[in-house]
């Protein structure tokens, strides 16, 4: 499995984009090269794992909770069981970034638990092994509706947080193509348009995230902001985001103005205390190349290229930088125009995404298992989720099975009318 | 033919030949000319003779006569049918006349038919009395002679059975335990089917009382002997779970069974293919049923007839589906599943499924709008003036 993935890495680095574009065009049996033994061996480790869960029925506790907080050394045999997100990181890492419904049920639960899954555990042990000293790998994570995918990605983010990396996080992109009560012509440029209350609210939860950093990176240029207002060279990040939050119009411009700084400053110089790692992650990243539900004041309709905050947001997609990852996941549900049964990447990034998306490492995510299905409704229980007591016997369960045929989000929200 | 005019105004009897007592002998050309309609009335009298005349009267000539010339029309039909004219049933006569008359309406009974006179022209009793206004039946002054002279034959019956006992007691025969009547499977005839039976119209009160004077008669030893004079008077229940066709169990290629069985409700038509496969899998329409049905609503109506055999992940099921709405779909893919797992569970299970209701197809349709009105029951704005 390693060879396969330093080939891909190498045929990469030497830029021998054609074969690599047909590779990846026929992505499921890219997948499938690239996971094949991967697969195998998770599976054996599966089946050992649940010799020894059903050994340790008596002890509820362990089969589908586990004590390792720390993502870096979930593995497969944490498969399936929940961990607990600390809630310091909760607060810090995810202002705003997990599910709303998930939210809710943290606050219901006192505790915000998170299952292990093996897309996740795909990806971080990817981004393990990645290279920094290239330009980062792009992963999308891609799935029925309802699968786990921004769950996976949050998880990912958990582990690169805990790793002391940079975190640029945007919860939903779609939330920037729609339903923008504030649509200023561009200060900068005359043809473009700014969303000054999402890119101020952006830049708050920015700078929750990753407070260290401020002070220690610098501007290295100057930035005319207006007449009276400027940034100069060697100013520490944080007041440029200080100055973007307080003056909302130029906002969206102190987005770029931020963007541009991690990305030239991300991995290489070794400056002692510079050096980080930088993760771009995009939730809804089909947004970008979609189109926008959005006018302009002549009534057409705004194209993306137009908002200032995505084309940002798609000079970070593009991998000629280095000291990074990118992981981004595609979402259905929020996005405009597409019907609800697209998920795969080439139907909801159309032409344009998957072309400028090219190439990525696609991690598919899919429906419970049966043992995953297990913990969920263990954990349930635990909690004293499902109240009625017809569910809490085989007949019950099976029907529980049947109704949401084991999609995660369904049966959450079937288990919280019980 | 099937005759639609009504001619005759004299009322002759129909012979229901059951009691074994002729009522009234046919009596065509000696009896009294009871008022005629005159043709040279005005439209005016003619209205209201109509509806004070009562229900219409056929003499007894008009019905033989109708009797003949439906005989030889059925022969002419099964002529036309080229079918043998002698072994030519009232199931062929129908076929041939939906046939040779189709026709679109809804309603059944508005359609062309061709039966035997005595099911079309209704049953009526004769003139009751002779020539001199004396009635023929001892008990015509009590204003329901034949519900009244069934109820002293009843008791004459009791009578003779206690007299049978005092004999056989007298004899030292004796025995309290005499074969007894079966009466399971069977109902006693309802009100309407005795009037029907008496060609009179009995109250409530008096159908009850007929009933209390049978179950006296059921209720005494030695009632066997008169074992054919109530069967008369009660009807056969059928065994309702017979009916239902069970699909045939196929066998796949590799071994699995499976059986196939459609539904439908409302204009959905579905098409399923039930195999035994032991996992939980639904395709509908080639896509899982989890797209295909978002609404929760509609998985637990796929899931109802499964859930009440108990054999909810052994089954794959492989559904076609077009027409109506999400709901109709759901409910013809549930009457498809719950007849496809017919041929997979055991008789009484069989029954569980009718009584709870999975395998009646449901009957409601959409209503027709009405002219006058915005449409099936809404009224245009009511406007007080």
């Amino acid at each position: 499995m390693t060879s396969c993935f330093l080939r891909y890495l190498s045929t990469f680095s030497l830029g021998n984009m054609n074969l690599h574009k047909l590779s990846s065009r026929l992505y499921p049996t890219a997948t499938q090269k690239f996971r094949h033994l991967h697969i195998q061996s998770s599976g054996q480790q599966l089946e050992a794992v649940a010799v020894e869960t059903a050994s340790a029925e008596p002890n509820p506790l362990s089969v589908f909770r586990t004590s390792e907080q720390d993502p870096t050394y979930h593995s497969e045999g944490h498969s399936g069981q929940y961990y607990m997100l600390p809630p310091a990181h909760i607060q810090k890492l995810f202002p705003y970034g997990l599910p709303p419904r998930f939210q809710l049920q943290i606050k219901t639960f006192n505790e915000g638990c998170v299952m292990v899954r093996p897309p996740a555990l795909e990806l971080i042990s990817y981004l393990k092994r990645a290279d920094y000293s290239k330009p980062p790998l792009r992963y999308v994570l891609y799935g029925d509706i309802g699968t786990g995918k921004t769950m996976s990605l949050c998880h990912a983010l958990h582990y690169c947080y805990t790793q002391g990396w940079l975190i640029v996080h945007i919860p939903d992109a779609h939330l920037w193509i729609k339903n923008c009560k504030e649509l200023l012509p561009s200060s900068s440029r005359p043809s473009r348009f700014d969303q000054p209350i999402q890119a101020s609210q952006w830049l708050k939860n920015f700078k929750i995230t990753n407070e260290r950093f401020l002070s220690k990176l610098k501007t290295t240029q100057r930035y005319v902001w207006t007449k009276r207002e400027s940034t100069e060279k060697g100013q520490p990040l944080g007041e440029l985001i200080d100055q973007g939050v307080n003056r909302m119009k130029s906002s969206s411009d102190v987005v770029g103005a931020v963007l541009r700084e991690l990305k030239l400053q991300a991995g290489g110089t070794t400056e002692g205390e510079g050096a980080f790692k930088l993760a771009v992650a995009v939730d809804g990243v089909n947004a970008l190349w979609g189109k926008t539900s959005l006018k302009k004041e002549d009534r057409t309709m705004c194209e993306p290229e137009e908002l200032t905050l995505i084309h940002n947001l798609r000079k970070m997609m593009k991998n000629n930088w280095s000291g990074g990852a990118i992981l981004t996941a595609l979402s259905q549900t929020g996005s405009v125009f597409k019907p609800r049964s697209a998920y795969l990447p080439n139907e909801l990034l159309g032409e344009e995404g998957f072309d400028s998306m090219e190439p990525f490492v696609p991690v598919s995510v899919s429906n419970y298992n049966e043992k995953e299905f297990e913990s969920c409704y263990l954990y349930y229980l635990d909690r004293s989720w499902l109240q009625h007591p017809h569910s809490r016997s085989e007949e019950g369960k099976k029907e529980l099975i049947f109704l949401c045929n084991k999609n995660p989000s369904i049966l959450e929200r079937l288990c919280a009318a019980l | 033919m099937a005759a639609s005019s009504c001619r005759g105004v004299r009322s002759i009897l129909w012979k229901y030949g059951s009691c074994g007592k002729n009522f009234c002998v046919s009596r065509s050309k000696t009896v009294p000319q009871l008022p005629v309609r005159h043709i040279c009335v005005s439209s005016a009298l003619w209205k209201k003779n109509l509806a004070a005349a009562g229900p219409q009267k056929f003499t007894l000539e008009f019905i033989n006569k109708q009797v003949e010339e439906f005989e030889i029309g059925k022969r002419h039909l099964a002529n036309m049918m080229g079918e043998d004219p002698e072994t030519f049933t009232q199931e062929d006569i129908d076929r041939s006349i939906a046939y040779l008359f189709p026709s679109g309406l809804f309603e059944k009974r508005a359609r062309p038919v061709m039966k035997h006179p005595e099911e079309i022209f209704p049953k009526q009793t004769a003139v009751q009395w002779d020539a001199e206004g004396r009635p023929f039946h001892f008990l015509f002054y009590t204003g329901q002679q034949s519900y009244y002279s069934l109820l002293h034959d009843v008791y004459e019956k009791i009578l003779a059975m206690e007299r049978h006992q005092d004999n056989m007691r007298n004899k030292g025969l004796f025995t309290s335990e005499t074969k007894q009547i079966l009466l399971t499977g069977s109902r006693w005839l309802l009100k309407e089917e005795i009037e029907e039976y008496l060609v009179e119209n009995i109250s409530d009160h008096d159908y009850m009382r007929m009933i209390q004077l049978m179950e006296k008669l059921l209720s005494m030893p030695y009632c066997s002997l008169e074992e054919e004079f109530i069967l008369k008077f009660r009807k056969q229940l059928e065994v309702q779970s017979s009916k239902h066709e069970i699909p045939a169990l196929q066998y796949d290629p590799q071994g699995v069974t499976f059986s196939v069985a459609d539904g439908r409700r409302k204009t959905a038509k579905a098409s399923i293919t039930l195999r035994d496969s032991g996992s939980g899998n639904i395709t509908i329409n080639g896509r899982n049923y989890l797209h295909y049905f978002p609404l929760l609503q509609d998985r637990e109506q796929l899931m109802f007839p499964l859930h009440f055999v108990g054999m909810l992940g052994r089954f794959d099921v492989e559904g076609s589906v077009e027409g109506s709405g999400h709901s109709a779909q759901a409910g013809a893919l549930r009457l498809a599943i719950s007849r496809a797992l017919l041929s997979f569970v055991s008789e009484g299970e069989v029954e569980k499924m009718r009584q709870a209701g999975l395998l009646t197809a449901d009957p409601r349709i959409k209503e027709r709008k009405k002219p006058g009105q915005e449409g099936a029951r809404k009224k245009f704005t009511w406007k007080k003036r």
